[in-house]
């Protein structure tokens, strides 16, 4: 077992692991966060997405003792104060999901895409995607709800950017 | 899945690593960033006794600028690398390969070195490291030696690397002013290359002064397409030219056939694709998907 | 009292915002592999490595000595109690149906059969200790080519059995005294017409739901609780009953958040019944839940047909016969309703046009494959397919534009209602409507005009178009229909409303989504009949303790059976409520009217609300003389009839020749899925279904090597497309409402992937049949299409020594006799 210290959401967490624990399994099974979900085994479907030290990454594919001493944002950290992230906003009014289990992944690297390019085309949203599968959506909701999100998000859109700067979520304002 | 269980060591420097290699013996496993590997263990087709995590050799990362020349460090993110302004500058043909690679939260968190060892012959990488004539630095217990990109690769899966051997940094020459493309081959975004094409070309008042013309998964390792290389030098940068050398590009290859392409087809695409990219690389408009 | 929102005025047809997104787009969801138990034990499978052999001796001791292993069960441990899987459709009184252990006990028929299974503390003991069982296979010939398996001599998947044939179904409108002979149609044709024929392949695909499947059971309450990942949870409760002899009162399963089905989780899974099994002999709750690896290569598959077809014409393009003979791969077993699947097509093959003659054939045969089942459409978009592609090949044989081919001879809108060849009656719909409409929003002339450029000028990428006009039979089943084809059970569907004290309401249906959005179009269903707020509904689903009785979602039934259901248990309400409210308000019942939760007296301002009735009635101090209590109904639904979505898609696809790249460049499709509860979600379903159709014309296919392993068996090896990989889609809609049901809807779950595979595959032929082709088999992969383009143009070189061909490659010989390529 080895010794580990990650933040979760904000919050600290000291664990004894085994070294071969997948970090998504420790979010999922010792810190509780179950809404980050595992959909295959060879690193293509993305569903696991979350974001360490603020870029996103495949949490199946990272060892939990490689995030020691890391920071750790998933889905359920994305909320402020009860408002909705503006991309998870924005993937509930454009229909941007139906099953629902890809939606974790897909807002979590549609947030580290906008940090990178705060006005996407939808060529370029379709590009910060091609690590996320989804089985639902045939994506193009999912594309519009990228950009739907980058016009709440950007300066002078109004009431709706302002609720949640986007440098005070994760993956924002890089 | 879940990995078999193993020992993990994370070294605080390349000394340390080494030893902890020396001491996990044939059954140790160097683990960079892990994006090869992971899916690996999963799966289970590795097994390794003991990991050695190279993530606290903060040295091992970032680029510097040696003069004729910039370094790599081998843990240097692919994300890391694209942005780097001297990668773009003097190897660009890098950057454009590293856009091609897997996707954003792969390319987060995969390192250079990592993609270089692994030495898939579908990989990338391999086929710029050649290309722009890199020198891979491999750290061993007796010190370090210099091993050229061309004799790096040795087989699927191979490098020059031994088991107790870390690979530390890439040298690459300044290719500045090179154009360059990557022309990659494949069925879906995800998907590794069925074939790819790494071009890089020097052009000097209308002619091709230079030329550098790598070939992924053409063999067991990247393939310079010297034919190619040879027709093109001395020659105005035209579409006639162009497609004419292109046609060599299959020479001295042995693709393999798997479930996505037949090896003769394999042998087409590379002459299409070698077209494409070095007239993409010697800045002509390109016909085709 | 609570307060409730004022229903909107139109509540049906409104883009409501989904009410099941909350928790899903946050992370509070309850995927069956969330759940934890105290005591709780977790489960790994070992799955054979090889196709076909007899199980020697398995060797388990070291395993069961391995940390943390609670236990390890085989095949002989479970002999005697785990029955056989149920397969719920004999399609013929002489069907062979091969006993289907969830366990195998002394034989494996298919790479991936489960053979052993470890209980253990964490998941990774249970995996550590799967590497030390050791098992003995004998191999056994592996039966792979369905053609091959049927030959006289052939190896027997099940030797017991005799044969490799499950069953032969015929229907033949001359017998049936629908048509006219197709062999007389064909000869006539052949004199003074056109015959043409075609062998069609459809390839074997993943259904590829994105959430893993996992079962959860718990042994330690009165009730045994099993969760699981399915689509079925009234039916699963029934069969565990019926299979493992288990009081049915006594079990209880829950379906909690699903994450996609697609057909795929219409099943009754060994795993499902290995776990139950699992806990319930060592008395302690137990999980499994698959790797992607796993679900690749033991859930069930789709489609995987051979189609022969043979249309006949006259010289003006007047189709005179259809015949179509298919074989069908089963795989190793049957499940819950495979023999079914191809013959649901039957019906589908003279899709929307007016076929005198029509002779249907299809032979089911076993493989040493995975087995296959239901996967989105089901034997629709086989049929699609075939017809669609054929008129394709009919419209070039008589030089016709195939548009008009098609316009002269679908069903003219003012024919409905049209019994067709093969015994439907379609009720309505409008060809002519939605064909103007998308041609309109494609631009079709432009486009071919533009075709007609790059084909004169020798452009190196060639642009293509491919037209799918269809129909389909959705909204499983009239019960009677379904008796006819020996389905065994009906196809209603049980919906039941309670009124709360406070004005909310609770609604329980027999529907089971897993991502389609029942919630919310339920909500919109009760807010319009019974006046209450769209957020005053509460839709309860997925347990069979809270919803009893159901017959669960697939084959776009939910709304067209499901819905329907909740109206009439809400017009149970109303017809309750009428009676008190008539009380109340010191009327004749006669005297009321009714609109949208609203009681009045005729003539007068005098009313009162179903929510004011439903609060007296909980008081109950002043009822009518014999009275109940309650104004909760429930109704069951069975439709007399299918509804019959229909839609027009046009696609445009730029073929790189020098490669054989295919890019979609447009794609557009109007469909009339009759009326709409909320056209959000209707385009949603439209496009999903599209992606899942075109990744079956461009990328998808489950394949095996000549040893019967399944190499496509990581989603790096099955290729599902991502956003890149598909372009933007452009929908409309007609609205030609059914008249099978009183809201007027269709289904729409399964329209998109039976319409696009083969506008799809028809605009890649298109862009490159001017080059000679006349066929490129699914999947259209560069290498396939290239192939196509050289064969075709007779200088395909010899494939050189060293290069074997393999099936995902290559493709195996698609075709006519006359050169159509590879």
């Amino acid at each position: 077992m080895t010794r580990i210290a990650v933040t979760v959401d904000g919050v600290k967490y000291a664990d004894e692991v085994e070294p071969r624990m997948l970090l998504v399994h420790y979010l999922r099974e010792q810190v509780g966060k179950t809404g980050t979900v595992v959909g295959c085994d060879t690193s293509n479907c993305g569903a696991c997405t979350v974001h360490l030290d603020g870029r996103s990454v495949k949490s199946c594919s990272i060892l939990a003792v490689q995030a020691d001493g890391s920071e750790v944002t998933t889905i359920e950290g994305l909320a402020r104060e009860g408002q909705l992230h503006p991309v998870q906003q924005a993937f509930h009014d454009n229909h941007a999901l139906q099953c629902g289990f890809c939606t974790p992944g897909m807002i979590m690297q549609s947030i580290d895409l906008l940090g990178d390019n705060p006005d996407p085309d939808d060529a370029a949203v379709r590009e910060g995607l091609e690590g996320n599968l989804c089985r639902c959506t045939g994506y193009q909701n999912i594309v519009k709800a990228v950009r739907d999100a980058a016009d709440m998000m950007s300066s002078g859109a109004g009431p709706a950017a302002e609720r949640v700067s986007p440098s005070s979520v994760a993956g924002g304002g890089r | 899945m879940i990995p078999a269980s193993f020992d993990y060591v994370a070294p605080s420097s390349v000394e340390e690593a080494l030893q902890a290699l020396a001491q996990g013996g044939e059954e140790a496993k160097v683990l960079g960033g892990g994006q090869s590997l992971l899916p690996v263990l999963r799966m289970r087709l590795a097994a390794p006794t003991t990991v050695v995590d190279l993530r606290k050799l903060t040295e091992l990362r970032g680029v510097r600028d040696e003069g004729d020349a910039i370094v790599i460090g081998s843990m240097t993110t692919h994300h890391d690398v694209t942005r780097d302004p001297l990668v773009a500058e003097h190897a660009e043909l890098v950057v454009k390969t590293i856009r091609t690679v897997a996707d954003p939260q792969i390319r987060h968190r995969g390192t250079f070195g990592g993609s270089l060892v692994h030495a898939d012959p579908a990989g990338d990488l391999l086929a710029p490291a050649v290309a722009l004539g890199a020198e891979m630095v491999i750290a061993g217990s007796s010190g370090r030696r210099t091993v050229p990109a061309s004799e790096f690769f040795l087989d699927f899966f191979t490098t020059a690397v031994a088991p107790d051997e870390i690979l530390v940094e890439v040298r690459i020459p300044k290719h500045t002013g090179w154009g360059s493309h990557y022309e990659k081959f494949n069925r879906v975004a995800q998907a590794w290359s069925i074939v790819a094409v790494a071009a890089a070309v020097r052009s000097e008042g209308g002619s091709i002064a230079e030329a550098r013309v790598v070939l992924t998964n053409m063999g067991s390792t990247p393939i310079r397409a010297t034919g190619v290389e040879q027709a093109l030098v001395g020659q105005p940068a035209s579409d006639e030219v162009i497609r004419a050398a292109a046609q060599h590009a299959a020479e001295g290859t042995s693709p393999m056939t798997d479930g996505n392409a037949d090896g003769d087809y394999r042998e087409h695409l590379a002459r299409v694709l070698t077209g494409r990219a070095v007239a993409a690389a010697a800045g002509l408009a390109v016909q085709g998907g | 009292m609570t307060a409730t929102a004022q229903p909107s005025a139109n509540e049906l047809g409104r883009s409501r915002k989904r009410k099941e997104d909350a928790r899903l787009i946050s992370g509070r969801t309850r995927w069956t592999d969330n759940i934890s138990l105290p005591g709780m034990v977790h489960l790994a499978v070992l799955r054979s490595p090889v196709a076909h052999a007899t199980i020697g001796s398995i060797e388990v001791e070291a395993a069961k000595q391995a940390p943390g292993v609670a236990a390890v069960f085989t095949g002989r441990d479970f002999a005697d109690e785990q029955g056989s899987l149920p397969c719920a459709w004999p399609i013929s009184s002489d069907m062979v149906a091969p006993q289907a252990p969830s366990l195998a006990v002394d034989r494996v028929n298919f790479a991936g059969e489960a053979v052993a299974v470890v209980a253990a503390r964490s998941a990774a003991e249970a995996h550590d200790a799967l590497e030390l069982i050791e098992v003995d296979f004998d191999d056994l010939p592996v039966v792979l080519d369905m053609e091959a398996a049927l030959a006289d001599g052939a190896d027997l998947v099940h030797p017991e059995q005799g044969t490799n044939r499950n069953a032969l179904w015929v229907f033949d409108s001359a017998e049936v005294g629908t048509g006219g002979d197709v062999e007389d149609a064909i000869r006539d044709a052949s004199d003074n017409g056109v015959v043409v024929r075609r062998r069609f392949r459809q390839q074997r695909l993943v259904p590829a739901f994105m959430e893993p499947r996992s079962v959860v059971m718990d042994p330690t309450g009165e009730q045994l609780t099993l969760w699981s990942a399915t689509q079925v949870p009234h039916i699963l409760r029934v069969m565990i009953a019926m299979t493992l002899g288990v009081p049915e009162h006594k079990v209880r399963v829950i379906a909690p958040d699903v994450g996609g089905g697609f057909g795929g989780k219409l099943q009754v899974t060994p795993e499902e019944i290995i776990t139950f099994l699992v806990a319930q002999r060592l008395g302690k709750p137990a999980k499994w839940t698959e790797s992607r690896s796993e679900s690749l290569v033991s859930g069930h598959h789709g489609r995987d047909q051979i189609q022969d077809i043979t249309i006949c014409a006259s010289r003006d393009g007047t189709v005179t016969g259809l015949k179509v003979e298919l074989m069908a791969d089963m795989g190793a077993y049957l499940r819950l309703v495979s023999p079914g699947i191809p013959i649901l097509g039957a019906f589908m093959y003279n899709a929307i046009y007016k076929i005198p003659a029509y002779h249907f054939a299809c032979t089911n045969v076993f493989t040493t494959k995975t087995p296959t089942d239901a996967y989105r459409g089901a034997g629709r978009p086989e049929a699609t397919f075939a017809i669609e592609r054929i008129m394709d090949e009919l419209a070039v044989e008589l030089g016709m534009e195939p548009l008009e081919l098609r316009e002269r001879n679908w069903i003219k809108h003012e024919e409905f209602p049209f019994t067709t060849v093969s015994t439907l009656t379609y009720d309505s719909g409008n060809y002519e409507a939605a064909t103007a409409r998308a041609k309109e929003l494609f631009g079709y002339d432009g486009l071919r005009a533009e075709q007609r450029r790059r084909r004169e000028a020798g452009d190196p990428v060639q642009l293509g178009i491919g037209i799918s006009t269809f129909t389909e039979m959705c909204g499983l089943a009239p019960s009677r229909v379904l008796g006819s084809l020996s389905y065994a059970a009906g196809g209603w569907e049980h919906a039941s409303i309670r009124m709360l004290p406070t004005g909310k309401v609770e609604v329980v249906t027999g529907s089971s989504p897993h991502g389609q959005g029942h919630e919310t179009a339920w909500s919109q269903i009760v807010s319009d009949q019974l006046g209450v707020g769209f957020d005053d509904v509460e839709v309860l689903h997925g347990d069979t303790q809270s919803s009893h009785k159901g017959m669960d979602s697939y084959g776009s039934r939910s709304l067209t059976v499901g819905g329907i259901a909740v109206v009439k248990a809400a017009e149970k309400v109303v017809d309750k409520a009428r009676k008190v409210a008539a009380h109340m308000l010191e009327a004749s019942e006669d005297d009321l009217e009714y609109d949208r939760g609203r009681f009045t007296v005729r003539g007068t301002d005098k009313g009162t609300t179903v929510a004011d009735v439903a609060l007296a009635v909980f008081a109950a101090h002043d009822l009518p003389d014999g009275v109940e209590a309650s104004l909760d109904s429930d109704a069951t639904f069975d439709p007399e009839n299918f509804s019959f979505p229909h839609g027009t898609h046009l696609c445009a696809t730029e073929v790189d020749t020098e490669t054989g790249h295919v890019t979609i460049r447009s794609y557009v499709c109007v469909d009339d899925v009759g009326t709409v509860v909320n056209p959000l979600i209707v385009e949603g379903q439209i496009h999903g279904g599209l992606a899942q159709g075109i990744a079956q014309a461009l990328f998808e296919e489950a394949v095996y090597d000549e040893a019967g392993t399944l190499i496509t068996g990581t989603l790096a090896d099955y290729l599902v497309p991502s956003a890149v990989d598909l372009p933007n889609f452009v929908t409309d809609r007609t609205e030609t409402p059914s008249t099978t049901n009183p809201l007027g809807v269709k289904g729409v779950g399964e329209a998109g992937t039976i319409a696009s595979t083969p506008a799809v595959v028809n605009a890649v032929i298109d862009s490159v049949r001017h080059l000679g082709v006349r066929d490129v088999e699914m999947p259209c992969s560069p290498q396939t299409v290239w192939r196509a383009i050289n064969a075709a143009q007779g200088r395909a070189k010899s494939v050189s020594e060293g290069y074997t061909d393999t099936a995902a490659g290559g493709g195996l010989g698609s075709v006519d006799a006359s050169g159509g390529a590879r």
